[in-house]
């Protein structure tokens, strides 16, 4: 099989409580078949064990591990090293943006955490629910009675990319109103309407849609903030007629 | 009113953080420390999948017997990250034939709820399946969120007063005049500092690692690194886990997990699992063996690979054959050290029972006479754990 060894260059983000910030570079030998948080975990393992980062899953499914490599959110986890790097090339890694840094590599999500559970966002949902909003439908995807686990998987690598997220640390953010999208039935209920159609709500949204191209699970949060915008209008206008 | 037992505890994964909730429930005040998040050593890169027993039902009843009350009782009180649609063990060729009546007395032995149905049903249920098949039997097993499992028992123990220190690697152990333990040193990665946490008892669940930590005091428990590869690919093609009719071998449960399917898994040991490089070869085997038991595989991408390491415990057979139940070592008895407890081994579906076996130990250990209340008590929401 694929025994290749490549030599790269990890050039990592370094930040110790409230200490100066500065980059650190190591060299390592890898297979580039691996993954960039493999080599970041090679990094912690023979180099230095006082670098600090998220992961768990390593297979896409826990969102820990969204980091910067070369300036763009990626999910480090399934970033081959061959699809961001050549042999003895570099690697520029970074903790997410928009959230405060706690050491290294991890950021603290918690503000984010806090409005998924308020928006009252499951994780597990039935199969035709957990589908796209435009997702051609097969037998499958129609029948009910079967369940997974959501598309969105907390990562915040949406709110990292996102322009107003970075001028605002107010704004909700794609994740969170993605998630509002997908929690919310007909009609709306008043306390999601009352979170998404607020000042730091669905209107800030610049469609940028910087969230949709680094979201790294399907969940098209640009394209979902549009829907529930059409959807509270909607909901505007009936409210309008029936007063009336 | 008298103070709080205290618990130290090193190790926050599955074992970790069910052990936390389990003693918070029985009026503990635990600090759980771990060098890295929760969930960052072996419990996080887990399959995923939630047990029914049915693949211990005929060479480890023990085993299958647990899994399935566990299956039970984690569906009960942590849906929230539980995919739950049921599983099938499908027969491709006469040696699983072979091997089916016995799994079906082995499942009802170990009153496991499965269903034969003809390779026609089963095809219906799940059309990716291959279609050579010759046998299929329903299981009730389930697929969880690793992370969030994990997360779900940490928070509702920060909900009954525990804390947790992730980023926070234990590098030594205190003693007081009788050598018996009283608290631990740990690095806070951090800020680069060290502290000190100090209490009644102290408990190793730090997995696969617990020979690597007990050697810093000098004791030696039997456990080896064991690993096995998963391949995770980009298509949810089944909803069901669906196993291979046999014994456990390698690379014979295909899950599905969001739109995933994951295929796993192998088995060999190493001696330091903190960097398992990804085998090539074995990547090729898993995909091979995911093919048999849905075609469709191959036309999917790979999406991610990724090796953990089982704790196994050391007997005089290596590899797979090894038990997968638990062992708990109170150190009083081998070592003559008091206060210090070594839980390890088991499986994330069992992680409640040996929680609740090892929590048993520590208050005979006290003399605390709390029961356990795990059972029936619902985690609270995972993400509740950010914000504490
Ligand atoms: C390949 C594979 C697949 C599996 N699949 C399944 C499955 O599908 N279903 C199932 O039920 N079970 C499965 N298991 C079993 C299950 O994952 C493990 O039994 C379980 O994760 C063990 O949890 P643990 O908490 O004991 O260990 P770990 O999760 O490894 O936790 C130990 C923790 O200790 C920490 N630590 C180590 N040293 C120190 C130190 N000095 N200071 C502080 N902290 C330290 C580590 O960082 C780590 O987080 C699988 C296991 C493997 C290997
Ligand atoms: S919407 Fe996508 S990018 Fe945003 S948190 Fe969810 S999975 Fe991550
Ligand atoms: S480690 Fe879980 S998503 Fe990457």
């Amino acid at each position: 099989m694929n025994d290749t060894i490549w030599t790269i260059e990890l050039k990592i983000f370094r930040q110790r409580a409230d200490a100066q910030r500065y980059f650190q570079t190591f060299q390592i030998e890898i297979n580039p078949d691996e993954y960039v948080l493999d080599a970041i975990e090679k990094v912690w393992a023979f180099h230095d064990r006082s670098l600090t980062f998220r992961h768990a899953c390593h297979h896409s499914t826990c969102g820990a591990c969204g980091m910067l490599v070369n300036g763009i959110e990626k999910l480090t986890c399934i970033t081959s090293i061959r699809s961001v790097t050549q042999n003895n090339g570099k690697l520029l890694i970074e903790p997410l943006r928009n959230f405060p840094v706690l050491s290294d590599l991890v950021v603290d999500t918690s503000s984010m955490f806090k409005a998924l559970e308020e928006i009252g966002f499951n994780q597990v949902a039935s199969l035709p629910s957990a589908c796209l909003p435009y997702e051609r439908k097969t037998l499958e995807h129609e029948r009910s009675e079967y369940q997974r686990l959501v598309d969105c998987i907390e990562c915040g690598m949406c709110i990292s990319a996102c322009p107003v997220s970075l001028t605002d640390s107010n704004y909700l953010g794609p994740a969170v109103l993605a998630a509002a999208h997908d929690a919310s039935s007909q009609p709306l209920s008043n306390k999601i309407l009352e979170i998404v159609d607020s000042r730091d709500g669905l209107w800030r949204c610049h469609n940028a849609f910087e969230c949709s191209a680094v979201c790294p699970s399907n969940v098209e949060p640009g394209l979902r903030i549009m829907k529930m915008r059409q959807t509270v209008i909607a909901h505007r206008i009936k409210k309008l007629f029936s007063r009336g | 009113m008298p103070t709080l037992p205290e618990a130290i505890i090193i190790g926050a994964g599955f074992t970790g953080c069910a052990l936390a909730h389990d003693l918070s429930l029985r009026g503990f005040k635990v600090s759980v420390l771990d060098r890295g998040e929760i969930a960052s050593g072996t419990s996080g890169r887990t399959h995923g999948l939630l047990h029914s027993g049915g693949r211990y039902c005929v060479n480890d009843q023990e085993a299958a017997i647990e899994c399935i009350e566990e299956n039970i009782i984690l569906r009960r009180i942590a849906a929230q990250c539980i995919e739950y649609n049921g599983g099938l063990f499908i027969g491709l060729n006469e040696r699983d034939q072979a091997y089916l009546p016995h799994f079906m007395a082995g499942a009802e032995a170990c009153k496991i709820p499965v269903e034969q149905i003809t390779p026609q049903k089963a095809l219906q249920l799940e059309p990716n399946l291959n279609p050579a098949l010759l046998s299929a039997v329903l299981v009730p097993d389930g697929v969880f969120d690793p992370l969030r499992l994990a997360l779900a028992f940490a928070a509702t123990a920060v909900e009954n007063g525990a804390s947790f220190f992730p980023h926070h690697e234990v590098q030594e152990m205190l003693f007081n005049g009788s050598g018996n333990a009283i608290g631990v040193v740990a690095l806070n990665r951090h800020d680069g500092k060290k502290y000190e946490f100090r209490g009644d008892i102290v408990i190793n669940a730090t997995g696969a690692w617990a020979g690597k930590l007990a050697s810093l005091v000098g004791i030696k428990v039997p456990v080896v690194p064991t690993p096995g590869i998963m391949v995770a690919y980009n298509q949810r093609l089944v909803n069901r886990v669906i196993n291979r009719l046999f014994e456990p071998g390698d690379g014979d449960i295909l899950i599905p997990q969001r739109r995933m399917v994951v295929i796993g898994t192998t088995s060999f040991e190493v001696e330091d699992p903190d960097y398992i490089p990804l085998d090539q070869d074995q990547i090729k085997q898993m995909y091979d063996c995911a093919c048999h038991l849905v075609p469709a595989v191959s036309q999917t991408l790979q999406r991610g690979v990724y090796m953990s390491a089982r704790p196994l415990i050391k007997t005089e057979m290596t590899g797979r054959s090894l038990s997968r139940t638990f062992k708990c070592y109170d150190h009083k008895e081998s070592e003559n050290i008091d206060g210090f407890v070594t839980i390890t081994g088991g499986k994330a579906t069992t992680c409640r029972a040996m929680a609740e076996k090892t929590a048993d130990l520590v208050c005979s250990k006290l003399g605390i006479s709390a029961i356990c209340e795990t059972k029936e008590t619902p985690l609270v929401s995972y993400r509740k754990f950010f914000w504490h």
